[in-house]
């Protein structure tokens, strides 16, 4: 299959063939190895996990926002004839398990006790010999609430008349969650007071959630004469939630199996640990059988972790030939009812600190407050880097405001403010160490891949016609690879990650990861970094990964972090073992080891190329009989705990195309040129899967898609016909290009790339709307740009959308 | 996963059979025909029955699209990748593979029908507005034979038909007239998403070139597909032009109801049943001259 006809489309654009099957021996496109089954529909995911004498467990929901409970009557739930358990918030009261912690040192409600505070909380759970007792027993539980008002408006939650939500907590008096600042306030209000020109604009990032294919679920089974818990779990980060477990409910850890299996889909919404998780445990613990809880569309959308919801005001000051020279910004943030935002705990408002962006600026600040409302909560991520999308989306849409208001070009506005490359590592004004970068050769590979200059020709023509043709352009830089131990953690686990390396006798080998994959292809990428490492080919190596019983300790996958630490600990780790072969090796060619050569996958003596032993050859002596090297024990293996230095820092130049039809206000995402740097690439296939599917969130996002409420609380994207996700249809053929600057810190120069293009796509999209809205006097409007609120827009009055 | 209270299930081989069992089982049955509103609707338990008479074993026997010299004879369980496939029909009736391309998804289309698209009867739904437009006339069977009402007869509202209880929709019909065209359009926020708003045509010129008849028909606009009755006068006996496409877009937005939700403003929705109906009547009107250069 190297050869294969171009297809084109109608409208005569070409996707030229890849041919990715090149079979590397480490770095390079290869085809997934995890693919053969999920191309098969042989994915085996937790909703396939059957067990013997299995029940099954689903949630009574809240059907209101915000309510006493008076009572809850189970009786008739519990009569009916498959029902082998029902559980309620009080009964968990009486085992202490009726709260539980989030990830931000907040407390959350595995059950409800005296008040629900968000539509679809979890109010009690049923336990049936199959899934559709359980549902239907679910309809037999009578529960009394009494209604109150609810907090749906972010802007009025701290308001004096407010109802408290939050009354659990002693001396709660208003709705407050927290306070956050970065920067330097003085500097920067003295930097805007000397600036030719300041431009402020209200920027709404709305509430949207991450809709993995698969939704969330667990199969819980305690085996009472061993006493061991094995979970099986829809969960990104295996090891973290097996402490927590141990933690909250009182097992002892090493009693504790938490199995992920294949994923499908997380972006974010597989961190956090749901009531849900906690219900089918403790239905395992009270019947005896293993107990599977898998949620249904609604639940998903309605009750899991959220994203975004940051109402903010940017302001930036500039000099008035387009000197870039401070950025400030005010956020209200929502964290709905419970604050269960996913972050290290010194960063409660994640990586947003790095509103800077990619820009060399004299002075920045930030002010944050987060409110508690009557919503779902989280604040988790959703492919986002820890809020980095919300930064990005604030900085690129305010240089845009910038530009509009200088009458500048947006590139070259950029080009002219762009940290130089002889500035890395670039300490930024909210205390940032950039490891690496070079901006300005991205940015002219995007201009040039999309024909910048060609584009705004075909723009003022076409504006010329009255049509409406917008160019936008996003610069991002991320912080990825959370993280350094000194700086960060998760509820006091440290951010490092484990790795380990085996070489079997015959030189296939294993590697045990501490990272979970939900498509991303760790089995591929992980082979190909140790293949690099040590020369056995990625298809000899088997990648173990989402079992705490089988892979060293680490935090999980999310925040773009699998390739910058466990990638780091995985080439370590194999260098590890290519040390102590090199010692078996001049043993075996009797020579020392400073007279070897390594060229991958063997050892040589120094000018005699046929004096060499192949890494296979070292493993079974290494596993043999005969002597080793003094000192030299038996085996190939080697086991790591990688602490990374930095993060590291991917950017990328973004330029999208869209049309609007002046009759409909509908847009067309026409063209999308996205160029990456995430340092060295291992598999170009990968990333490229990885940016496409993260450009088609950026479109979801900036056209269609939002979780919003009515005034009752009530969530109106329940389902996915009111919560739009974007087709094939509403995305073009997407144009990658890309640059490499190597991470300095990072042992083979990588960085993350699974979220740039989901931080990076949707203030491109928006600036390229607002861009083509420019002839109606728009410099602004708020995401989603569905064609009522474009059209709005051209009437001259764009809303925000909350 | 959802999964709907608990129902009986029959499959049904005969009209008839369809019929006897609904006039036994009363108002706690419902026929199921494609199932793609229905199913979600009690998988969601918005929506409870006791039984469900499952009549897909009948699309052998209304299953059809039917050529006569004045008429095309449609079969309620046609299902709408055959509508969108039909040579026949779109030589006859472009808007039908107009509206066709842009409902739902191929996998809704290979299984839902005419007939329940227009006995579920949502006001956002394509083909009510395509029958309206079109002024077909829906064939009803029961105990006592059939009889034939208008689409304005048959759409009573929101979720509610002409249908009665023992009764089954078994054919719509679509009167054939000369030298004429018609056309759909359709914004939606995402391919497969209903309507925000959409608007269907149907133009007729008489031999000197003015208008002799034009329908428009709307969906999502308020609860009602209802006809507008107003658009024939305004435009019949003048020569087609961008000015009158204009008045008739203002009559289009001065009938259209729409209320203000996620999918758009009211006021939006109010502008585009003008823009979308100008659009479809200049396109129907395209479309004739277009048959005119070809049949010369």
């Amino acid at each position: 299959m190297t050869t294969t006809p171009e297809r084109v489309h109608d409208d005569s654009r070409v996707t030229a063939f890849e041919d990715n099957d090149h079979k590397p021996v480490g770095h390079g496109r290869m085809l997934r190895k995890e693919d053969p089954r999920f191309v098969r529909g042989r994915g085996r995911y937790v909703d396939d996990v059957q067990l013997p004498g299995m029940l099954h467990l689903a949630i009574l929901r809240s059907p209101m926002a915000h309510a006493r409970i008076l009572s809850v009557d189970t009786s008739l739930a519990e009569a009916h004839p498959k029902v082998r358990l029902v559980v309620t918030g009080a009964m968990l009261a009486e085992k202490g398990l009726a709260w539980m912690p989030t990830l931000s040192n907040d407390v959350q409600a595995v059950l409800a006790t005296d008040k629900v505070r968000f539509q679809g909380q979890e109010v009690a759970f049923v336990v049936a010999e199959d899934r559709y007792a359980a549902r239907d027993a679910l309809e037999l539980i009578d529960v009394d609430y009494e209604p109150l008002d609810p907090v749906v408006d972010v802007r009025t939650a701290l308001a004096p008349e407010a109802p408290v939500i939050r009354d659990d907590l002693e001396g709660k008096a208003d709705n407050h969650c927290f306070d956050w600042e970065t920067g330097d306030a003085a500097a920067t209000d003295a930097v805007f007071a000397r600036a030719d020109v300041v431009v402020s604009e209200d920027i709404v990032y709305p509430r949207v959630h991450p809709a993995p294919m698969e939704t969330c679920g667990a199969v819980a089974d305690y085996d009472d004469i061993d006493g061991k818990l094995t979970l099986w779990s829809t969960t990104q980060a295996p090891h973290a939630h097996r402490t927590l477990y141990a933690i909250v409910a009182g097992l002892p850890e090493h009693k504790i199996r938490v199995i992920a299996p294949d994923i499908g889909g997380g972006f974010g919404n597989k961190v956090p640990i749901y009531p849900g998780y906690v219900c089918a445990i403790v239905g395992s613990l009270l019947t005896g059988k293993p107990v599977k809880w898998m949620e249904d569309r609604s639940e998903n959308l309605i009750s899991t972790g959220f994203a975004r919801d940051y109402i903010m005001r940017g302001e930036i000051a500039a000099t008035s030939d387009g000197r870039i020279l401070a950025i400030r910004t005010h956020v209200l943030a929502d964290h709905g009812a419970f604050n269960g935002t996913a972050a290290p705990v010194k960063y409660p408002a994640g990586f947003f600190g790095v509103f800077t962006g990619s820009y060399d600026i004299e002075a920045a600040y930030c002010k944050m407050t987060a409110v508690y409302t009557n919503k779902a909560p989280g604040g988790v991520a959703y492919a986002c880097s820890f809020r980095i999308t919300e930064a990005v989306y604030l900085v690129e849409r305010i240089v845009d405001c910038l530009a509009y208001e200088l009458k500048m070009d947006p590139a070259a506005l950029r080009l002219k403010n762009f940290i130089r490359p002889e500035q890395f590592p670039y300490a930024t004004k909210t205390g940032w160490t950039y490891d690496s970068g070079n901006y300005e050769p991205t940015m002219r590979l995007s201009m040039e891949l999309a024909g910048y200059d060609q584009l705004r020709a075909e723009q003022a023509e076409k504006r010329a016609r009255g049509e409406l043709m917008g160019i936008g352009i996003s610069f991002f830089t991320e912080a990825v690879g959370a993280g350094p131990r000194k700086d960060m953690d998760i509820l006091g686990l440290g951010m490092a990650d484990g790795c380990e390396l085996r070489v079997h006798p015959t030189g296939k080998a294993v590697v045990r990861l501490s990272v979970q994959t939900q498509g991303q292809g760790h089995e591929t990428t992980f082979a190909q970094i140790v293949a690099e490492e040590i020369g056995i080919p990625p298809q000899d190596i088997e990648v173990v990964h989402g079992d705490t019983d089988q892979t060293p300790f680490g935090l999980g996958t999310y925040g773009s972090r699998s390739t910058p630490v466990s990638g780091a600990a995985a080439a370590l780790v194999a260098r590890k073992v290519r040390d102590k072969a090199r010692l078996i090796a001049s043993a075996m060619l009797e020579v020392s080891v400073a007279d070897l050569e390594w060229t991958k996958g063997a050892f040589h003596v120094k000018g005699d190329p046929s004096a060499s032993v192949t890494i296979q050859d070292i493993a079974m002596r290494a596993h043999g009989a005969g002597d080793l090297p003094d000192g030299v024990e038996g085996g190939l293996e080697a086991q790591i705990c990688y602490n990374p230095e930095n993060l590291t820092y991917p950017h990328g130049a973004y330029i999208c195309v869209v049309d609007i039809d002046p009759g409909t206000a509908k847009v067309t995402v026409r063209r999308f040129v996205a160029v990456d740097d995430c340092g060295t690439r291992i598999n170009p296939m990968i990333i490229e899967g990885q940016v496409h599917g993260g450009l088609t969130d950026g479109v979801g996002m900036a056209l269609m898609e939002m979780i919003s409420f009515d005034e009752d609380g009530n969530c109106l994207g329940g389902s996915l016909m009111d919560y739009l996700i974007p087709t094939a249809l509403e995305v073009p053929d997407w144009e990658t290009g890309f640059t490499v600057t190597p991470s300095p810190h990072h042992p083979i120069g990588a960085k993350g790339v699974g979220e740039s293009a989901t931080v990076g796509s949707p203030p491109a999209i928006v600036n390229a709307v607002v861009d083509a809205l420019k002839p109606f006097g728009i410099r602004h409007a708020d995401m989603p740009l569905t064609p009522s609120r474009v059209w709005e827009a051209m009437q001259g009055r764009p809303t925000p959308p909350i | 996963m959802q999964v709907p209270a608990p129902f009986e299930y029959q499959r049904v081989s005969s009209v008839d059979q369809a019929i006897g069992l609904l006039d036994r089982l009363g108002d706690t049955a419902r026929l199921v025909a494609g199932g793609h509103s229905l199913i979600p609707m009690m998988k969601l338990r918005l929506a409870n029955f006791e039984y469900l008479i499952d009549i897909n074993d009948l699309h052998e026997e209304l299953g059809y699209i039917t050529e006569e010299p004045r008429t095309i004879r449609i079969g309620a369980m046609t299902r709408h990748r055959e509508l969108l496939e039909s040579r026949a029909l779109a030589d006859a009736f472009p808007i039908f593979r107009d509206a066709e391309r842009v409902i739902a998804d191929p996998v809704v289309r290979n299984r839902g029908t005419l007939g329940g698209s227009l006995c579920q009867a949502d006001p956002s739904e394509d083909l009510s507005a395509v029958c309206t437009t079109l002024d077909a006339q829906c064939v009803i069977r029961g105990l006592d034979g059939e009889r034939v009402v208008s689409m304005e007869e048959f759409h009573r509202g929101p979720y509610e038909t002409a249908v009665g209880d023992a009764e089954i929709l078994t054919e719509v019909r679509f009167p054939i007239r000369p030298n004429g065209s018609s056309a759909y359009e359709k914004v939606e926020r995402r391919a497969g998403d209903w309507a925000v708003v959409s608007a269907g045509a149907a133009v007729w010129l008489a031999e000197d070139g003015t208008v002799a008849d034009a329908r428009v028909g709307l969906a999502a606009v308020g609860p009602n597909t209802a006809g507008i009755p107003g658009i024939a006068d305004a435009m019949r006996g003048h020569a087609p032009s961008e000015e009158l496409y204009a008045r008739a877009g203002a009559i289009a937005a001065n009938a259209a109801d729409p209320v203000t939700d996620r999918r758009g403003s009211a006021e939006y929705k109010r502008h585009l049943a003008k823009e979308l109906t100008v659009r479809v009547l200049r396109e129907s009107v395209a479309r004739i001259r277009e048959q005119h250069r070809q049949g010369a």
